[in-house]
């Protein structure tokens, strides 16, 4: 897809009704994991747009009408792909899909980004997701009797990663360097889109987590959700700070258009597919006003910042083979300021803190005791064993 | 924590606050809306039902029966086996029980820790070996069902339609047994509830059970229905102990 020429649908042809926003959800047992991975991200993708927009409006004054009104319609969208989601899916289970998409997008990411340190970077964060997924699959089993693998559908493993109570780190140890100004466009598609991806992660635990009654979920998401801020802070770092506003506007537009396309072109719901080729176009219009502000203000040529085209789309399909491989040759590093290093060179700050924030116990550690997944949940074990 | 219903300052009514309350509802009397609801009308909205009415006609299903000959070829199979009906009704009902057992053997163990907890303070009318034979029931039961659908060629690891729908109604029953603030006897309510519905549910699937002429399994769902009704029976009488107790 050429991103220049491309000019999508017009901002002020775009608009979504009540009924569009709020559609037919999707089916938790019918509809494919990776249909919900897509919705899970996009849906991130288009909050992060409202976040960097409302930062941007409080630091721009001759941007604020075109951030207000691209601002509007995103928020109809990421409602259009939120409410997707349907109402039979518990908040634990919706917790699960979210994990599944930090496993398998994140993977998916680190083996085509070009730079090996940001590699590294994602291969670092993919492993403390993965022991997410088993704390909270064991969670899922012990509390509601459920079995993760109806929402994982086979393509994602659960077994431990590097443990979650290992995963507390002192802020400095969460920052990382970022990209360099010559990084390719695929470099910057990838830092946004996982950053978003976490943020939303994030969110979505401080909301749910005080909706559960039992301490021992509340603990765990308490647990989880503060390593998923420091997960933010890592993605975060990785975009260069020297970028001006309308530099990151336009990436994050780019990034939007590169996440629908890859959507749209992996979709097995041919009723979602048409969502995300509709988006698709809307954030291609986004793209071009964009555009026009960056020539208007910065006097500069978008095409410095985007490649004409857009890269190949991310792969939305099972990493296993991959994740299996970066488990066993990196569960134990660990970080010491910007860098990944052996156990036992990791920085005494985030020792120390560690041990502050683990003096009560460990929730994650508690809640996966003896956790041993098994297909029809663990209760299903004795059976098998009989 | 004290696990009795005590007098205090709950602040929700109108009679916490009688002055502002009486301002309030002659400031919302004045700007009553123009559509009123008629005298004989519930006031629910005539709008309301319109919205759900459309969404209802134009809803898909909530998903599926997972029926084995999907994925594999063994579907012949187990349609020979249940004849010439429809055998995804009753793979419904039995992935829906099996459900509904597993999450009984978690509502059991809540009950369990927090009846482990409230012991030191106060006169229990059961212990906790009554409470975990209770409980191992439901894993008895839920490995019955597991073994019935497997039998039938179907896959007992599933969800189904009526075991999703059958979480989403029993999901606040948990919310309720895991709470540390809730009383012994709010526990048991739940639980009363859930063994309710496991009773009526398990007549209902002994009667499609045989109407499929599936009679190898009638014995042991039986006797799963059976310990049901003592479950009943056993949670209403210590329900009745406690509260009745607790009002002298």
């Amino acid at each position: 897809m050429d991103l220049l020429e491309n000019k999508g649908v017009q901002i002020d042809k775009q608009s979504l009704t009540w009924k569009d926003m709020a559609g037919k959800p999707i089916s938790k047992l019918d509809d494919e994991a990776f249909t919900r991975v897509r919705i899970l991200l996009m849906n991130a993708l288009e909050l992060d747009a409202l976040r960097l927009s409302h930062m941007g409006m409080r630091m721009n004054n001759e941007l604020r009408q075109s951030l207000a009104q691209i601002r509007r319609i995103e928020q109809h969208q990421a409602t259009a792909v939120n409410w997707l989601l349907s109402a039979d899916h518990s908040p634990l289970e919706t917790t699960i899909a979210y994990e599944q998409v930090a496993v398998e997008v994140t993977a998916a990411v680190a083996q085509r980004e070009p730079d090996p340190y940001l590699a590294q970077v994602y291969r670092f964060g993919l492993l403390e997701d993965f022991d997410h997924l088993y704390r909270y699959s064991a969670l899922l089993d012990r509390l509601e009797g459920k079995d993760a693998n109806n929402i994982l559908q086979g393509h994602t493993d659960i077994a431990p990663g590097r443990p979650t109570v290992e995963g507390h780190r002192a802020p400095v140890d969460d920052l990382r360097l970022p990209h360099g100004r010559d990084a390719t466009l695929l470099t910057k598609l990838h830092a946004t889109l996982i950053t978003a991806a976490e943020y939303q992660t994030h969110d979505y635990y401080m909301t749910i987590g005080p909706m559960f009654a039992d301490p021992v979920a509340r603990q765990l998401y308490a647990e989880i959700a503060s390593i998923e801020e420091q997960h933010t802070t890592q993605y975060g770092s990785l975009l260069d700070p020297r970028q001006s506003f309308l530099e990151l506007w336009l990436l994050h537009e780019a990034t939007e258009v590169y996440g629908y396309y890859s959507c749209a072109q992996s979709e097995s719901n041919p009723r979602i597919r048409e969502m995300w080729e509709r988006f698709c176009d809307y954030e291609l219009g986004h793209l071009h006003h964009v555009c026009g502000l960056f020539r208007q203000y910065e006097k500069r040529d978008p095409a410095e910042v985007l490649a004409r085209t857009l890269p190949a789309p991310l792969e939305f399909k099972s990493q296993r083979d991959f994740v299996r491989d970066v488990l066993a040759a990196e569960v134990d590093l660990r970080a010491n300021g910007v860098d990944f290093v052996k156990l036992a060179r990791e920085s005494s700050l985030s020792r120390e803190y560690r041990r502050r924030i683990n003096a009560d116990g460990s929730p994650s550690t508690r809640v996966a005791t003896a956790y041993h997944w098994t297909s029809g949940t663990e209760l299903n074990r004795s059976l098998k064993a009989a | 924590m004290d696990d009795g219903t005590e007098p205090g300052f709950n602040r929700t009514g109108a009679q916490s606050s009688p002055l502002s309350v009486h301002s309030m509802q002659l400031y919302a009397d004045e700007r009553v809306p123009e559509e009123v609801s008629a005298p004989d009308e519930m006031p629910d909205g005539k709008e309301m039902a319109a919205v759900r009415c459309d969404y209802a006609v134009e809803a898909e299903r909530i998903g599926s029966v997972p029926m084995p000959g999907v994925l594999t070829s063994a579907f012949t199979a187990v349609v020979s086996k249940l004849g010439a009906r429809k055998p995804e009704v009753l793979v419904d009902k039995l992935g829906e029980r099996l459900a509904f057992e597993r999450i009984g053997v978690r509502l059991y163990q809540a009950l369990i820790d927090k009846a482990a907890a409230l012991a030191t303070q106060q006169r229990m009318p059961f212990s906790v070996d009554d409470l975990q034979r209770l409980r191992d029931d439901e894993l008895a039961h839920m490995h019955v069902l597991a073994s019935a659908l497997d039998s039938l060629g179907a896959d007992s690891t599933a969800q189904t339609p009526a075991a999703a729908v059958s979480a989403v109604a029993i999901s606040g029953l948990m919310q309720v047994l895991t709470d540390p603030r809730t009383t012994l006897v709010h526990c048991l309510e739940a639980m009363l509830i859930a063994e309710l519905a496991d009773d009526a549910s398990w007549e209902l699937l002994i009667s499609l059970t045989a109407e499929a002429d599936q009679d190898q399994f009638l014995p042991q769902f039986r006797s799963a229905r059976d310990n049901e009704k003592a479950h009943v029976r056993q949670i209403r009488g210590w329900l009745q102990t406690v509260v009745l107790g607790e009002a002298r």
